[in-house]
């Protein structure tokens, strides 16, 4: 096993492309580490440590954007006053994940590369129209997060590119909220989740551990959008399956993910959301 | 009064205490274990891969075994290593050993076992067809039955009866250490050193497998982070791997298991199968108890006989009742072998039973307090196995203090109008009453003849030899309580050994709730016996005991001073193996659990929002101690009743990862309140019952009776997951 240590962001990339795509960045190791060694035997890899790439660290305000460095962790965010202000959905997502220690090592950009389909923070930055930066040797591309995945643990990012920032626009919210349904209170990886956001560019609703990739539900978003009445738990379900595709696996089963997505959503949309008529209560 | 403090606390919140894998040992080489990957066949070929050399490694089989290939406990059927046949996933066939951990993991990666399958047996609800037999003509490894009166005419004139069906799970015991194991060979004699329960158990294993005298063997329990039974049986095993290592390498060898193997491939909770018919008069008072247990034995025996004995003689639950049939079976299917854990069989049918109460007083239209108060036994009546109980107890004493604590009956009532105006959230209140019987079984004690010894020290402390370990529960500490107050010592000046079978009698397993009752008061005999040794009287004070030993000790520098004691049967204890009949327990704890719970209907969520635990167990011997036991009984079997799923796959466990087999967090768990009763029981320790099982058995029925007074349903299968609650809603039509 090899470890690399990098000090600028250019001495990174070059490194990742002269190791010809093997080798693998590390920035808390949360979850490269869950798999080493003894699942992965690791002599034969490459790691490229980041941590001493100091610049990708802190995250920033400007005028119109919130931007997280690709080693911003979620105890970063949920300690920041004004992200609990401006996004509040963030904060509310990464106080979700793991416990303390893994929220004051994990990074939003580690988990959006790790490409869980279970993965906590990416739903809530793709709920907020989060912009993802990659940089290679050769230069610097901006993809939009709902663009990043291809399928299963495949994404657009390319072996040589680097997450360098992750960008959110400062939009005013009329509503936002996240839910995480695990089989426990901490620690536990998300069965059924969804985080739900409103402003004045439409509604967002992605969720996560409903299909390979955390994705968008395009349909229930146009519906919401267009105001069309949703009166109980089961108007919601035609419109998930269009863009989900829950399954069976050992957490739990495709019946409970889609029945309890569709519960969560009627009963956190029932009470901001005129069209989400209370009449066909849900029990 | 402040609870004394247990000795080796600091050391364990430190994080100085030294397990098995932080010894360091010079020369020492790992072992690791291949196993099958096939529930049954016969194993056609081993295959060594190319991507290590073979000469660096140590590879013991089947035929390295100096003696019978048997781990010896109840039946010698589990083989110390499969030969030519396997009977579960996971069974262990090939070991290796190398100086470094890395090595031995690639070495495993490169081992094939090819085994040409056979049907395999994995539900041991239904009758195996005639290819899937494999034990006796019906794959069953133990019956068993009790009777008293005649439950059929009973059953024909009772007003209500109620016919119901329960099933519990597995589940892992969770030990934060997992299992391990070092041995070596020194002058001809073999020593193993790790983490366990019961260091004979482990000694007369060897000595049998190795075909090996009592003195060349030796075994030391490592400081111990829990067993919960897990560390019953098993550790007989990975001694005898490790031994067996050590050796063929002519090195110590260290066998230490990774969470993944542990969970995988150690025992687990017996999972259960239970059937109710139960008759009750217009009274709601109890006429007749038909009850079936079936449990899924695994691959081998191991205890699954005595955890069926245990099991069916708490089924009928701590009530009267006039006619009782129960019969028992555990039988063999081809599913990692099943083993001892907290409750030992008494958590599976008393799940049954306390869930079978609640929906009898509904059919007899009486409350779920009511008809248990009408049912507990009072003294002078007997129990299932026609034990007459008089303790002087007063049962209703504590199911009034439960009721009383938890508030029962009016948060009863507010949650009716919470559940009625809240969009989601229901809320409920279960109860539970059930007994737990310390000590081993019948005339199991009789059989152990435990040892005890105490001895002298030349600077006038004394030293507490037994076998029995502490494995978190406190055992050190109630030790040194006991014997201090027995000679009018002060703590401090009790030494507790190592339990290291060349220095410390056979006090018998750390199992079934026995050490402090059990042990204890043999530990109190032994202090007699060395006060009677020294020549002084039953009342000699303390100081008088430490100048006696100091005196005696320089005056004899050479001889041994011991105080011994070994167990007899309190007077008046008769049991009948073949009818079942007799007093099962010495004693038995008896208890009222309440829990209340808040459903949530979006994501059908059960969380224990309140738990009360209130039992009468003697005599508390350390509050602190005595707490915690109960405390983390309550959590333990909160998982039970709520998230610890097992994924099966082949008779194997497909989830093997503590983030898919869910135990509870600290968030899950709510504040636990805790009350003891106190009726001192003439044969323990200071008055002493036992309690380390009882707080397995009241949890899990009073949570699901909390979610069927917060929905409406009826629960009959554990863990209740928001998956299986969901279901059970669905096919009620109130989802
Ligand atoms: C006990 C525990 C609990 C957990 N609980 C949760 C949970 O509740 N919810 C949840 O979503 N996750 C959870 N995780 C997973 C993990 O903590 C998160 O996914 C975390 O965000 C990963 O960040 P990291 O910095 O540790 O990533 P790392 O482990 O360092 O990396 C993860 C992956 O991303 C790649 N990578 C990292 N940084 C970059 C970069 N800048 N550019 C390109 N690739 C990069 C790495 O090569 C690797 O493939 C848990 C993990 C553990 C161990």
């Amino acid at each position: 096993m090899k470890l690399l240590t990098p000090g600028t962001v250019p001495e990174a990339t070059a490194m990742l492309r002269d190791s010809g795509g093997r080798a693998k960045p590390i920035a808390g190791a949360t979850d490269v580490f869950v798999h080493w060694p003894v699942r992965v035997p690791a002599d034969d890899e490459i790691f490229i440590d980041l941590s001493g790439l100091a610049e990708l660290r802190p995250h920033r305000w400007t005028d119109d954007e919130l931007i997280l460095g690709a080693l911003t962790t979620y105890w970063d965010v949920i300690t920041d006053p004004r992200a609990a202000e401006e996004f509040a959905i963030l904060v509310q997502a990464a106080r979700t994940v793991g416990s303390i220690q893994i929220q004051t090592r994990g990074t939003w950009a580690g988990n959006i590369a790790n490409a869980s389909p279970a993965a906590d923070g990416v739903p809530a930055l793709m709920a907020r129209d989060a912009v993802v930066e990659l940089t290679s040797a050769e230069g610097v591309e901006q993809v939009p997060l709902d663009a990043f995945y291809l399928g299963y643990k495949r994404f657009v990012m390319k072996p040589d590119q680097l997450i360098t920032a992750i960008r959110l626009p400062r939009r005013p919210h009329h509503f936002e909220s996240f839910i995480k349904v695990g089989t426990r209170r901490a620690q536990a990886i998300t069965k059924v989740g969804v985080a739900i956001a409103h402003s004045d560019a439409g509604w967002r609703i992605v969720a996560n551990s409903m299909a390979p990739t955390v994705r968008r539900c395009r349909a229930l978003e146009e519906a919401l959008d267009d105001q069309a009445p949703l009166r109980s738990p089961n108007d919601f379900t035609p419109l998930l399956t269009r863009d989900l595709a829950p399954i069976d696996d050992i957490r739990s089963t495709a019946a409970y993910r889609l029945g309890v997505l569709a519960r969560v959503l009627y009963h956190e949309l029932a009470p901001v959301c005129g069209s989400v008529g209370p009449s066909g209560a849900a029990s | 009064m402040a609870s004394p403090r247990r000795s080796e606390g600091i050391s364990k919140l430190t994080g100085r205490e030294r397990y098995v894998d932080d010894l360091a040992i010079d020369g020492c080489w790992w072992g690791m274990t291949a196993r099958s990957p096939a529930p049954r066949g016969r194993i056609r070929e081993i295959r060594f891969g190319k991507g290590v050399d073979w000469s660096e490694f140590v590879v013991v089989d089947h035929r390295d075994i100096p003696g019978p290939n048997e781990v010896r406990l109840i039946e010698l059927d589990q083989p110390v290593l499969a030969a030519d046949r396997v009977r579960h996933v996971h069974e262990a066939v090939v070991l290796v050993a190398h100086p470094s951990r890395e090595m031995c993991r690639r070495a495993i990666r490169e081992i094939e076992i090819v085994v040409d399958r056979e049907p395999p047996a994995l539900d041991f609800r239904v009758t195996p067809s005639p290819d899937q037999i494999q034990y006796a003509d019906d794959n069953v490894l133990k019956h068993l039955r009790i009777e008293k009166g005649d439950v059929e005419r009973a059953l024909a004139g009772a007003a209500h009866v109620v016919e119901e069906v329960y099933e519990t799970g597995a589940q892992e015991h969770v030990y934060l250490e997992t299992q391990g194991m070092l041995a070596w060979e020194d002058d001809g004699v073999v020593t193993v050193s790790g983490s366990m329960q019961c260091p004979y158990y482990v000694l007369n294993a060897l000595i049998h497998a190795l075909g090996r005298d009592e003195k060349q063997v030796r075994v030391v329990q490592t400081p111990t982070g829990g067993g919960f039974g897990g560390k019953e049986d098993y550790p007989s095993n990975i001694a005898l791997h490790a031994a067996l290592l050590a050796l063929k390498a002519k090195h110590p060898v260290k066998i230490i298991y990774d969470r993944g193997e542990d969970l995988a491939a150690t025992t687990k909770r017996h999972p259960s199968l239970v059937r109710h018919r139960t008759g009750v008069d217009s009274e709601g008072r109890l006429v007749a108890q038909d009850i079936e247990m079936i449990l899924d034995g695994g691959a081998y025996v191991t205890l699954s006989p005595v955890v069926l004995s245990r099991g069916i003689i708490h089924a009928a639950g701590p009530y009267a009742c006039d006619n009782v049939r129960i019969v028992g079976r555990a039988v063999m299917t081809n599913s990692v072998p099943f083993g001892a854990f907290r409750g030992f069989g008494a958590p599976q049918s008393l799940f049954a039973c306390e869930r079978q109460m609640d929906r009898v007083a509904r059919a007899a239209s009486l409350s779920p307090a009511e008809i248990r108060r009408r049912n507990l036994i009072r003294d002078g009546q007997t129990t299932s196995t026609s034990q007459r109980i008089d303790d002087g107890t007063d049962r209703l004493a504590v199911l009034d203090a439960a009721l009383r604590r938890s508030d029962y009956d009016a948060k009863r009532e507010a949650h009716r109008s919470f559940n009625a105006s809240h969009p989601y959230l229901r809320r409920g209140m279960g109860l539970a009453s059930f007994y737990h019987g310390a000590g081993f079984t019948g005339g199991g004690e009789v059989y152990l003849a435990s040892t005890q010894h105490v001895a002298g020290l030349p600077d006038g402390r004394v030293e507490v030899r037994s076998a029995s370990t502490e494995i978190g529960q406190g055992t050190r500490t109630i030790f040194a309580t006991i014997a201090a107050s027995r000679l009018g010592l002060d703590e401090s000046d009790i030494v507790i050994a190592e339990p290291d079978t060349s220095r410390v009698p056979n006090s018998g397993p750390t199992v079934a709730s026995r050490t402090a009752m059990v042990v204890g008061h043999l530990l109190e005999l032994a202090c007699d016996d060395l006060r009677r040794t020294l020549g002084l009287p039953k009342d000699a004070p303390g100081d008088a005991v430490r100048a006696a030993i100091i005196a005696r000790l320089a005056s004899h520098p050479s001889e041994e001073l011991v105080g011994k004691a070994r167990y007899k049967a309190p007077p008046g204890i008769q049991w009948d193996e073949q009818t079942y009949k007799g007093d099962a327990y010495g004693t038995f704890a008896w208890a009222t659990y309440v829990a209340e719970v808040e459903v949530d209907l979006r994501m059908f969520e059960t969380r224990v929002i309140a738990f009360d635990a209130v039992q009468e167990i003697g005599k508390v011997l350390n509050e602190t101690l005595a707490r915690g036991q109960i405390q983390g009984g309550v959590v333990q079997a909160i998982g039970w009743a709520l998230t610890e799923d097992f994924v099966w796959k082949d008779g194997a466990m497909a989830n093997a990862q503590l983030t898919n087999y869910i135990i509870p967090s600290a968030c899950d768990v709510p504040p636990i309140g805790v009350e003891f009763l106190e009726n001192p029981y003439p044969h323990g320790a200071m008055g002493a019952k036992g309690i380390g099982e009882l707080p397995m058995d009241g949890p899990a029925p009073a949570i699901c009776n909390a979610v069927a007074d917060a929905l409406g349903v009826e629960p009959t299968t554990i863990p209740l997951t928001p998956e299986r609650l969901m279901d059970l809603m669905t096919e009620a039509g109130v989802a």
